[in-house]
């Protein structure tokens, strides 16, 4: 164990003033050591990224800083003058942020943003300077990096970028590296390249790491200690291992149960009630009781002190409190009876939608009479069978079409080849007024549950919308009895359908948007990252009750998603996709288990495991997603593959059934 | 007996009125629509902007009332014969101010005239002195010495007028103030006093109390004096200020009212249809945007105004082809002006057309009309109000650099570019005559002053860049 | 680079046809050349021989757009529309209902219609980027509250309130500069500062508060977080990054008027004296010469759509981001 590098002691923030004063991080506590990773673990909206600003003095204008000490080094931070400051910022303590895309200067070359950091610590200049940014681009992984180095943000991907940050943040040479969310906005194929980078330099460099994230397979694969923070506290804090065999805080406990996989497939997921309680009031007792299993009166009333549980780990809970005996906790029991059945397999047998040979291409279009010079083929020829009362999962990474695939099944998206058979009518046909009758029948629900709804609209309007379009429910007054009981459905109140949109938390919006859809009683609905946008707690609510309804309603699904978790707890079948193509098709079992295509087996591979050591090979792929408007010949997915052979470059690979289920596209398979 | 005039411009201002009485009364109870303007009214200068603007509006109001008095009944005439002048209410409130003309130029205040006349004097000889006024200061015996004496009188008449009636407004506003609170009057009154309330009452009873002081003044002085004296004509400078604050607000809102239906439309449409539609639409605004906004202007009016020479017969009173005239103006200045507004509206469709919540509608088959209506519209109507109010000020700008073109309104029309325009020559007179001048500059910026801030704080509550952040 | 040019500028044919026959409509339509001619003649005494004149001096006696009597093309060219209309695409803008060669005229005026604009342009820039730079530094203080409220107020003002009490102070009062006319050469400048100055000065609310916008809502952005990140000072923020940024959208929105300056400012050129161009339309509107507002028109849509043009290449030169496809 090195010596301690920072310390942070009784951490407080404010945003605003006044009694209405935000307080994003409340009395918070820790330690780095030198060389270590500490992660800062917590759902949105906890005040962990607050805690990371202000340790670099770099609030937003609202806010300050009302309380405790940061010590680098011994040093106070919070002591010095702003000048003093700013030699800490970028050459002792750096920083990298959540959105590569914005955090950038889209004016300048990568290269000057990478040299101005070494200028102002280093003192470089000339051709010093140019020669260690080249350096530093080559150390961060940028292919071609003297040439690169002139470029500008635009012309590079999200991962690309996420380096660039990186290697500005190296330029300084910090003792601390502060990553926001670094790897939140990048594909897992990406992510697992950013964080392996991130783990060398961290090796090679001897820097320590403040690790800011609310994805528990990240803090698994990279932390050495994890803090938990709950509305601007530190709830638990332990060393990784330690945390992960035994979480001790309710709330970490909850977090893990949360975590949709495959062995909780039969049953519904431990849910955390509730949403994080918003930092503008005081509190009085523990933040955590009202979303608490094993809260008790004392819970409610006396704030709960620190309490150690060993080396370098405490837990903010009364049920560490050795002089406390806890009137009743017991460990929370699943409700009984909410496993749902599975549905008898027989009823999955006869395809609801049968897709064949889907295309979606976008002209690019050029010139003064707009001639077509191009295609963007978003989708190309996608197949895809969707049972009755089945969850068909379509997995892949941003941009390879599959939210696409789902807008051309709905006919949002005109398609531009390829068949739509829906019940017997072939929607790529129908028109007008036809296809307006139909489309009661499939429905879509969005990621973004706060763009979603028409802020200017009550929530029962928005819910009857669908009815009125559709002329059904009967008149007024059965439309809103039908709104009301809607809503008790999806678990919210009748009396919500007179407030509007903003008033709720994301989880009760996405509640509103699958009443919305349910109002006109689909067949099929198209989930596209239904939960992607959610804290896990909030996820799993949400993953339960599209469980609960497909039981009750015999709802077929088809899920687009990104999350492999959420796959395997939901789907029954999983397609995975690669530049507007399906790669490999089967159920769950087949492809999660036995992946049988080069990338399906990279992607599962590059999921962050909440096992610390589960001896799995990662099998990491190079570069990045080539773009659909120019694929590249033969094997789309030959320029990245590991195992690419001759034949791959020269032309597409025929679809190999491996069972009566399960098929792939890849010529290394028999 | 009375022969109402309604004007189209009239009929147009109250139109207005109309749409935003029931705007108001929709929003009322819709609390989404009614947290913004309580945003914009928590701003003090919003509040005292507000409140001057409603001055402006009140007098606006009452001069959009047009009627034509009956000529008195000559013998053995059957049928009633009506003046060719068309008066208006605020017309009759001003009374004597309107009247009484003088000969020519006088100071303000002043009871003598501004330039020298020759008179024949009792004793037969002919002097060029500087005459007694007609009717500023009449009333004096001995002009140089009463006069400053009666002024201040008056004055103080006028602020003790104003502290009564600010204490009554006081004790009207608290007590109905407490009833919606559910206290007493007299707690209502102190908080209010401190300025303790959530809108900052404080500062709209102050400015209504400022504005009171000034209409007291201008009662107890205006009938006795010219107080923003008289021009070449002898008619009171005041008068014709305020009168040309009708024809400020008819272009500052006609306008937006006249192009609102186009920029709306159209915007939505190309914005949300896209393809032949979008192409049409953004040739025809790119067409018209590419002619400098004055020169079409110019064009437009110059050939109004052959067209109305060549046909005088279409207008029954000047003020008809007068207001004929504005009306005209209000069109030109929106056809120039609406394609900033369509194409801003026009990107937003393009964003909102893309947004979840619109294609959930198309998923649920919705018509295409209903989703513009419903969908589209509500969301962009923040960017219609800003785009109005920013264009306000702008425009009553405007109208006195067209007047001072020479394509502005009708020279008959009292506007304050036409009191401007006809100033200007005399600024070169010596002694200069600078009341005229004064008077529509400080009357102007007052209107686009409050205007501005006005408009500011509107920016500030509905626009959702600056809402973030805050 | 020159395809694209080359390209844009076939945009704008389309868009010249359409001004052109608007104004055609505009100045033909509406009134027939009978109405414009009694106009100029005077309303009273018109007879139909005086009215034959007038349009036969002026080129109006054809018809408007075929001529039945002709023969040939000439059915075609000679008509209104053509001789007056169509012409102007070769920038032939004939001669003006006073007699006068407006080409001509318009090379001539040209000249000191930019001795104004263009200071007060380059001025201008200069002095709303350094006040709104200024304000932005001390954004959120006191300085920049007032900063903001004396923009308000004298955005307010009319730009005429700003010319007259300009007049009356610098020339009547103090008799620094004269106070109208102008000549050409290097002794220009006494007759152009005080104009530059008031132009500069009147635009300085309105703009500087605009600036100042766009660069808080630079300031506010992801990058300007990371460049503080790495321990860059307050000022080599502003200069370093959210200038470089906030200069895209201000110098494209300049480029766009940069062809119009030719046009010269009316209101200025009328009070002061100065034989622009600016004060060449407002005379002809006050004559009634339709023949020189035509010309302006069109020439004016002429520059407008040449300044969308050079916005277009100029975004390609300032930000890296937008490449000419």
């Amino acid at each position: 164990m090195g010596e301690k590098l920072l310390e942070v002691f009784d951490l407080r923030t404010r945003i605003g003033r006044g009694p209405r004063a935000v307080r994003p991080v409340d009395g918070v506590s820790f330690h780095i050591r030198r060389g270590e990773t500490f992660a800062l673990l917590g759902e949105s909206g906890c005040g962990k990224s607050m805690t990371a600003l202000s340790l670099l003095r770099l609030l937003p204008p609202a806010g300050r800083i009302a309380g405790g000490r940061v010590e680098l080094d011994g040093e106070n931070l919070l002591a010095l003058t702003e000048r003093g400051m700013r030699s800490v910022r970028g050459n002792r303590i750096a920083m990298i942020f959540q959105e590569p895309m914005t955090s950038l200067n889209p004016v300048m070359t990568i290269g000057s943003q990478i040299g101005e950091v070494l200028e102002l610590h280093k003192g470089l200049r000339g051709d010093a300077l140019r020669e260690k940014t080249v350096e530093l681009l080559d150390a961060v992984g940028i292919p071609d990096a003297a040439r690169r180095h002139g470029e500008y943000p635009h012309q590079l991907s999200g991962g690309m970028k996420q380096r660039v940050m990186i290697a500005i943040a190296l330029a300084g040479e910090p003792d601390l590296l502060i990553a926001d969310e670094p790897t939140t906005a990048l594909d897992v194929t990406i992510q697992a390249q950013v964080l392996d980078l991130l783990r060398d330099l961290q090796k090679r460099y001897g820097m320590a790491v403040l690790l800011i994230t609310h994805d528990l397979g990240v803090v698994a694969q990279m932390a050495d200690r994890v803090a938990v923070m709950y509305a601007g506290q530190i709830v638990e804090q332990a060393p990784a291992r330690r945390f992960f065999d035994t979480p001790q805080h309710p709330y970490s406990r909850r977090l893990f149960q949360a975590l949709p996989d495959s062995s909780k497939r039969d049953r519904p997921l431990t849910v955390i009630p509730g949403s994080v309680p918003p930092l503008d009031r005081d509190f009085t007792g523990c933040r955590f009781a009202e979303r608490c299993d094993r809260a008790w009166l004392h819970c409610r009333t006396q704030a709960p002190g620190w309490f150690d549980t060993g080396a370098d780990a405490g837990v903010l809970c009364h049920l560490f409190d050795p002089g406390l005996v806890p009137e009743t906790a017991p460990e929370a029991t699943q409700e009984a009876g909410a496993a749902s059945p599975e549905a008898p397999a027989e009823s999955g047998s006869q395809p609801l939608l049968v897709v064949d040979g889907l295309q979606v291409h976008f002209p690019i279009q050029r010139g003064l009479f707009k001639r077509t010079v191009g295609h963007v083929k978003a989708v190309d020829g996608v197949s895809l069978d969707i049972p009755t009362r089945r969850t068909v999962a379509l997995v892949g990474e941003s941009g390879c079409g599959k939210t696409t695939v789902g807008k051309g099944i709905l006919q949002l998206i005109r398609p531009t080849g390829g068949s739509v058979r829906f019940d017997g009518d072939e929607l790529t046909r129908l028109r007008g007024e036809r296809l307006r009758k139909r489309r009661a029948d499939f429905q879509i629900i969005f990621q973004d549950p706060f763009s979603s709804m028409n802020p200017r609209m009550q929530v029962g309007d928005i819910i009857e919308e669908g009815m009125v379009a559709q002329r059904i429910g009967g008149d007024r007054a059965q439309r809103r009895a039908r709104v009301e009981a809607l809503l008790q459905q999806v678990g919210l109140r009748p009396e919500h359908a007179g407030r509007y949109p903003h008033e709720f938390s994301g989880g009760q919006r996405q509640r509103i948007c699958i009443a919305r859809t349910l109002a006109v009683n689909p067949k099929l609905i198209v989930c596209d990252e239904p939960t992607s946008a959610l804290d896990v707690s909030v996820q799993a609510q949400i993953l339960n009750l599209l469980k609960d309804l497909q039981a009750s309603l015999g709802l077929a699904y088809l899920f687009i998603t990104h999350d492999i978790s959420v796959v395997a707890y939901l789907a029954d079948r999983v397609a995975v996709m690669y530049l507007g193509r399906i790669v490999e098709e089967g159920s769950v079992d087949e492809v999660l288990e036995d992946a049988r295509h080069p990338y399906t087996q990279a992607l599962l591979s590059a999921v962050p495991d909440i096992e610390p050591d589960s001896g799995r090979a990662i099998i990491r792929l190079q570069g990045d997603m080539p773009s659909p408007a120019n694929p590249p010949a033969g094997c789309h997915f030959h320029p990245r593959c590991p195992k690419a052979r001759d034949e791959c470059r020269r032309a597409y690979p025929p679809e190999t059934a491996l069972s009566p289920t399960h098929k792939a596209r890849c010529f290394l398979l028999p | 007996m009375i022969k109402p005039v309604l004007l189209w411009t009239d009929a147009l201002v109250f139109l207005l009125v109309a749409v935003i009485v029931a705007f108001v009364l929709y929003a009322r109870h819709r609390e989404h629509l009614r947290t913004p303007w309580r945003e914009v009214l928590r701003s003090r200068l919003a509040m005292a902007s507000l409140v001057v603007l409603a001055a402006y509006v009140l007098t606006g109001l009452l001069d959009s009332v047009h009627f034509r008095k009956a000529l008195p009944v000559k013998n053995g005439q059957q049928e009633i014969q009506y003046s060719g002048e068309v008066l208006s209410l605020f017309d009759l409130l001003m009374g004597p101010v309107r009247t009484q003309v003088e000969k020519s130029y006088s100071a303000p205040f002043a009871v003598r005239l501004y330039t020298r006349e020759a008179v024949i004097g009792p004793d037969g000889v002919q002097r060029r002195i500087y005459p007694r006024l007609r009717y500023g200061g009449r009333h004096l015996a001995d002009p140089d010495r009463e006069r400053g004496p009666d002024i201040a009188r008056r004055a103080t008449l006028a602020a003790a007028e104003t502290a009564a009636a600010a204490l009554l407004i006081l004790w009207l506003s608290s007590w109905r103030l407490a009833r919606r609170h559910a206290e007493t009057p007299r707690r209502m009154a102190r908080q209010l006093l401190r300025g303790d309330l959530d809108l900052p009452w404080r500062t709209a009873l102050a400015t209504v109390s400022l504005l009171l002081l000034l209409l007291f003044m201008l009662y107890n002085l205006a009938g006795a004096y010219h107080v923003f004296g008289t021009d070449k004509v002898g008619q009171d400078v005041l008068y014709q200020t305020l009168k040309s604050i009708r024809t400020g607000l008819v272009i500052g809102t006609l306008t937006t009212l006249i192009m609102l239906p186009f920029a709306i439309a159209l915007g939505m449409m190309a914005g949300y249809f896209r393809g032949w539609v979008d192409d049409i639409i953004q040739y025809l605004y790119t067409t018209l945007n590419s002619i400098p906004g004055v020169l079409l202007i110019a064009a437009a009016v110059l050939m109004m105004q052959v067209y109305i020479a060549n046909h005088p017969e279409l207008f029954e009173t000047m003020t008809e082809r007068a207001d004929m005239r504005l009306l005209f103006l209000c069109l030109i200045l929106g056809i120039t002006s609406w394609t900033g507004l369509c194409r801003l509206l026009r990107g937003e469709s393009l964003k909102l057309r893309e947004l979840e919540y619109v294609q959930a509608a198309t998923a649920f088959g919705v018509a295409r009309a209903t989703i513009l209506i419903r969908h589209l519209l509500p969301n962009l109507m923040h960017l219609v109000l800003i785009a109005v109010v920013i264009d306000f000020s702008g425009l009553v700008l405007a109208e006195a650099v067209l007047s001072y073109v020479g394509v502005g309104v009708d020279p008959t029309t009292l506007s304050w570019g036409n009191m401007i325009n006809r100033a200007r020559l005399e600024m070169a007179r010596e002694p200069m005559v600078w009341w005229s001048l004064l008077a529509a500059f400080v009357f102007m910026f007052g209107l686009v002053l409050s205007a501005n801030l006005f408009s500011d704080a509107v920016r500030d509550a509905f626009d959702p860049r600056l809402r973030q952040r805050q | 680079m020159f395809a694209y040019v080359v390209r844009r500028m076939l945009y704008a044919v389309p868009i010249l046809i359409g001004v052109n026959l608007l104004t055609f409509a505009l100045f033909f339509v509406v009134n027939s050349p009978d109405d414009m001619a009694r106009m100029h003649l005077g309303m009273k005494r018109v007879t139909p021989e005086a009215i034959e004149k007038w349009k036969a001096d002026h080129g109006y006696d054809r018809p408007l757009l075929y001529n039945a009597q002709a023969e040939g093309l000439g059915r075609v060219t000679d008509t209104i529309f053509f001789e007056k209309s169509v012409r102007l695409f070769a920038f032939q803008f004939g001669s003006s209902d006073g007699g006068r060669n407006i080409g001509q005229d318009i090379g001539q005026r040209m000249w000191p219609s930019l001795a104004i604009a263009v200071p007060v342009l380059l001025l201008g820039l200069l002095v709303y980027i350094s006040f709104a730079m200024l304000l932005a530094f001390f954004r959120g203080t006191y300085l920049d509250v007032s900063g903001v409220v004396l923009s308000v107020v004298l955005m307010s003002i009319s730009l005429l309130f700003y010319i007259i009490a300009g007049q009356y102070v610098f020339s009547k009062l103090f008799h620094l500069v004269p106070i109208s006319g102008y000549q050409p050469g290097w002794l220009a400048w006494r007759f152009v500062i005080l104009p530059v100055a008031i132009g500069v000065f009147a635009g300085l609310g309105s703009s500087s508060r605009w600036y100042r916008t766009i660069f808080l809502e630079e300031i506010n952005k992801d990058y300007v977080r990371t460049a503080r990140a790495k321990g860059l000072s307050e000022p080599g923020l502003l200069f370093g990054h959210v200038l470089k940024n906030a200069l895209v959208p201000i110098l494209t929105g300049v480029v766009v008027v940069l062809p119009t300056l030719f046009m010269g400012n009316l209101i200025l050129e009328s009070f002061f004296g100065i034989p622009g161009l600016g004060s060449y339309t407002i005379d002809a509107i006050n004559s009634q010469d339709f023949a020189i507002v035509r010309a302006m028109v069109f020439l004016g849509s002429v520059l407008y759509i040449l300044g969308l043009i050079l916005t277009d290449i100029s975004y390609t030169l300032v930000d890296p981001r937008i490449r000419l496809s």
